[in-house]
C-alpha cells in the first residue's frame, strides 16, 4: 500500500507540474460550456435584412413593421430596384430581402391574394432555413391578424410543445456532450500519454523490474485521472446548473456511477492504446484520430443519429459515447431512473469488461 | 552452481519467433563481483539481461539470481535486485528528492529510511544545494550517477546496469565507475553491460556475447592472454569480427 501511494503521489506531481496541460484540462471545459451556451445557439436575432418595396402602401409597411419589430431581422436598407438585389447580397452584410409585389395591399384587399418575394442567402443554408421559417410565421400571424372572427373551413391548429427543453436551449444538449468529450480526453488520451511517457523514457522498464506489479502500476497511473476526469465533470455540471439552469433531475448518484462506469471504459481504451502506441505523439494521434473524432461525430453530440446514412446508424453502436449521450440526457433532463436506463448501463458495462480484458491481457503480453 | 554464485545460468535460451536471441548461455557470476557483460549492438546482451531481471521469459534452460528460480520465483527477485536502464529512468519533471523518495518508496523503504537516504545520498553526490531542483536542469553526468544511486537506494543484493555511460566523456565515465567501486566494496554484486571496451578493464570479470553466445569468459588479463592481445578492444575485433590481429 506504502508502493502504492509512492506511486499515486509521483503521478500527481505530473500532472500538478504541467501547467499548461493543467490550464488546457480546466479551461476548454469552462470555456466550451460558455461558448456552447451563450455563442453558438440555434436562435438567430437582429440578422440584417433589404426591403425593396414596390408598392409603398399602407399594408406592405404595416407588414414591414412587423417583421422589423419581431427582433429577428434589423433593418440594413430599402432597396430601389431589383438589379441591387444582386448587389447588396454580394456585399454580403445582408441575409435576406423581402419584395412586396406592386399593389401589394390593394390586390390583397380585391383578390384575397398578394405577392411577396422572400430571398435568402443560402450560402450557409440553416441560417437561411431558421431566416425563412421566421418570416413565413411573421407573415401567418399578419394574415390571421387580417381576418378576425373564426376561421372558415376546417382547420387543424396544432398546439406544439417540447418537452424537458422548452426553449430548446442548445446548451442542454451540449452539457451531458461536452462531459463526454471531456472525459475521454482526460482519461482515455491523457492516461494513454503518460502511460507512452513512460515506455518512452525508459521508465516503464524499471518500474516493471521493480517489485510493483503490472496491475499495481496501471491502477496507481490511473487513479488521479479518474479524479481529475470527475472533479471537471462536477465543475462542468455546475457551469450548466448555475449559469445556464441545465437541470439534473434524476438521481445524482445514478448519475456519478454511470460516470464512472464510463471512465472505466474510457480508461482502459486508453490503456488498449498505450500498448499499441510506441511514442507519446503516436498515442495522442490515436487518440484524437481513433478515439475522440468518430466520438465527436457519431455519438450524437453535435449530428442527430437519426440522420445519419443507415451504415453510419449502425457504426454509431460501437461508439460506447453514444449510449453514455443517451443516459446522462435522460437522467439529468427527464430525471429516468435506472429502470429507465438499464439498457444503456449494460452496454456500457459490457464495453468497460470488454476493454478492460484485452488492455491487460495486451499490457500483459507486452512484459512477457 | 558453486554455493557464492548470485548470479547462475544453464543453457538460458531466449528465441523471438525463430530468431534466437539468447541461445544457451551458461554462466556465473559471484557475489561482490563486478561482472561485465560485453558485446556488439543487438549479440543479446540486453535480452539475457532482462530475463534475469523478470522482463523476459526465457524459452528453455535454467537460471537463478539470489538463489532464487527466475521462472518462479521473479516476484521475489524483484525485491533483491536493482536495475538501471539505458536511458537513466529519472523524471525529469520532478526533483531530486522526489525522484529518491519515489523509488524509495516503490520498494517499500519507510519513511525514516528514506529521509535517511536522501541525506546521504545527497551528501555523497554533492547534490545537497539541488535537492529541490527539477531533475531536467541537472547535467547529464549528474543524472547518470544519480540514476545509480536511486537504483541501489534499496540495498540490493544484485545491481543490473544496462550499459550506463551512453552518451557521457571520458571524465564521468571514470567518476561514475567510481561509485560502482564503492557499491560492490560493500558487498553489491554488479552485473553491467557495455560496449565500451575500456570500460571492460574496469571489470573483474567479462564474458564477450557474439550472437547470442557466449564466446568468451575470464578476467580481462586472462582473454587477453588467450587470444594473445594487448587490449580488449583486439580481443573483440576477433571474437566479434572475426579479424585476425
Amino acid at each position: 500500500m506504502k508502493r502504492f501511494i509512492a506511486f499515486v503521489k509521483k503521478e500527481v506531481f505530473h500532472i500538478t507540474r504541467d501547467f499548461r496541460t493543467m490550464l488546457i484540462l480546466f479551461g476548454m471545459p469552462v470555456a466550451q460550456i460558455l461558448l456552447f451556451g451563450f455563442a453558438i445557439t440555434n436562435e438567430i436575432r437582429d440578422a440584417n435584412i433589404a426591403i425593396l418595396d414596390h408598392s409603398k402602401d399602407h399594408i406592405s409597411e404595416k407588414l414591414t413593421n412587423k417583421f422589423l419589430s419581431s427582433g429577428y431581422f434589423k433593418l440594413d436598407s430599402y432597396l430601389q430596384s431589383a438589379e441591387e438585389i444582386e448587389t447588396e447580397f454580394k456585399k454580403g452584410k445582408i441575409k435576406l430581402v423581402i419584395v412586396f409585389g406592386k399593389q401589394f395591399g390593394e390586390n390583397l384587399n380585391r383578390f384575397q391574394s398578394s405577392e411577396l418575394q422572400i430571398i435568402a442567402d443560402a450560402t450557409d443554408p440553416n441560417t437561411a432555413n431558421t431566416l425563412i421559417n421566421y418570416t413565413q410565421s411573421i407573415v401567418r400571424d399578419f394574415v390571421a391578424s387580417l381576418n378576425p372572427g373564426p376561421p372558415t373551413g376546417i382547420m387543424i391548429i396544432p398546439e406544439v410543445r417540447f418537452r424537458y427543453n422548452q426553449n430548446l436551449k442548445g446548451v442542454f444538449l451540449f452539457v451531458p456532450g461536452l462531459i463526454t468529450i471531456i472525459l475521454m480526453l482526460v482519461t482515455a488520451m491523457m492516461t494513454s500519454i503518460s502511460l507512452t511517457r513512460e515506455k518512452e523514457l525508459g521508465t516503464m522498464e524499471v518500474l516493471l523490474a521493480s517489485p510493483m506489479k503490472p496491475i499495481q502500476i496501471i491502477v496507481a497511473k490511473v487513479i488521479p485521472y479518474i479524479f481529475l476526469a470527475f472533479f471537471i465533470s462536477i465543475i462542468v455540471l455546475l457551469l450548466g446548473y448555475f449559469v445556464f439552469g441545465v437541470p439534473i433531475k434524476g438521481n445524482l448518484l445514478l448519475l456519478l456511477f454511470e460516470l464512472l462506469l464510463f471512465v472505466l471504459t474510457t480508461l482502459s481504451l486508453g490503456i488498449l492504446i498505450s500498448t499499441i502506441a510506441k511514442t507519446q505523439l503516436v498515442a495522442l494521434m490515436i487518440s484524437v484520430m481513433g478515439l475522440l473524432l468518430p466520438t465527436i461525430i457519431l455519438s450524437g453530440f453535435i449530428f442527430p443519429i437519426e440522420n445519419m446514412p443507415k451504415i453510419l446508424q449502425w457504426i454509431s453502436n460501437i461508439i460506447p459515447a453514444k449510449w453514455f449521450i443517451i443516459i446522462v440526457k435522460n437522467i439529468m433532463l427527464k430525471g429516468s431512473g435506472i429502470d429507465m436506463v438499464w439498457k444503456e448501463t449494460l452496454i456500457i458495462l459490457g464495453f468497460a469488461m470488454l476493454f478492460i480484458m484485452m488492455s491487460l491481457k495486451k499490457f500483459n503480453i507486452r512484459i512477457g | 552452481m558453486t554455493s557464492d554464485a548470485v548470479i547462475s545460468s544453464e543453457n538460458l535460451t531466449k528465441k523471438f519467433g525463430s530468431f534466437t536471441a539468447v541461445d544457451h548461455i551458461t554462466f556465473e557470476v559471484k557475489k561482490g563481483e563486478i561482472f561485465g557483460f560485453l558485446g556488439a549492438n543487438g549479440a543479446g546482451k540486453t535480452t539475457a539481461m532482462k530475463m534475469f531481471c523478470g522482463l523476459l521469459r526465457p524459452t528453455s534452460g535454467k537460471g537463478f539470481v539470489a538463489g532464487l528460480d527466475i521462472y518462479k520465483e521473479s516476484e521475489k527477485i524483484k525485491k533483491r535486485i536493482g536495475y538501471m536502464s539505458q536511458r537513466f529512468s529519472l523524471y525529469e519533471d520532478l526533483t531530486v528528492n522526489e525522484n529518491i523518495q519515489f523509488y524509495a518508496g516503490i520498494y517499500g523503504l519507510d519513511r525514516k529510511t528514506i529521509r535517511k537516504k536522501q541525506h546521504e545520498l545527497s551528501d555523497k553526490l554533492q547534490l545537497t544545494a539541488y535537492q529541490n531542483k527539477l531533475i531536467s536542469s541537472l547535467p547529464l553526468g549528474w543524472k547518470q550517477k544519480l540514476a545509480f544511486s536511486v537504483a541501489i537506494v534499496h540495498e540490493p543484493d544484485i545491481v543490473f546496469l544496462d550499459e550506463p555511460t551512453g552518451g557521457v566523456d571520458p571524465v564521468t565515465r571514470r567518476q561514475f565507475w567510481d561509485l560502482i567501486y564503492e557499491a560492490a566494496d560493500a558487498g553489491v554484486t554488479v552485473f553491467v553491460t557495455t560496449h565500451y571496451m575500456d570500460e571492460a578493464e574496469y571489470c573483474d570479470r567479462i564474458s564477450m556475447m557474439v550472437d547470442g553466445r557466449i564466446e568468451a569468459i575470464g578476467s580481462t588479463d586472462h582473454l587477453k592472454a588467450k587470444y594473445k592481445v594487448n587490449s580488449m578492444n583486439d580481443v573483440f575485433l576477433i571474437l566479434a569480427r572475426n579479424v585476425e590481429i
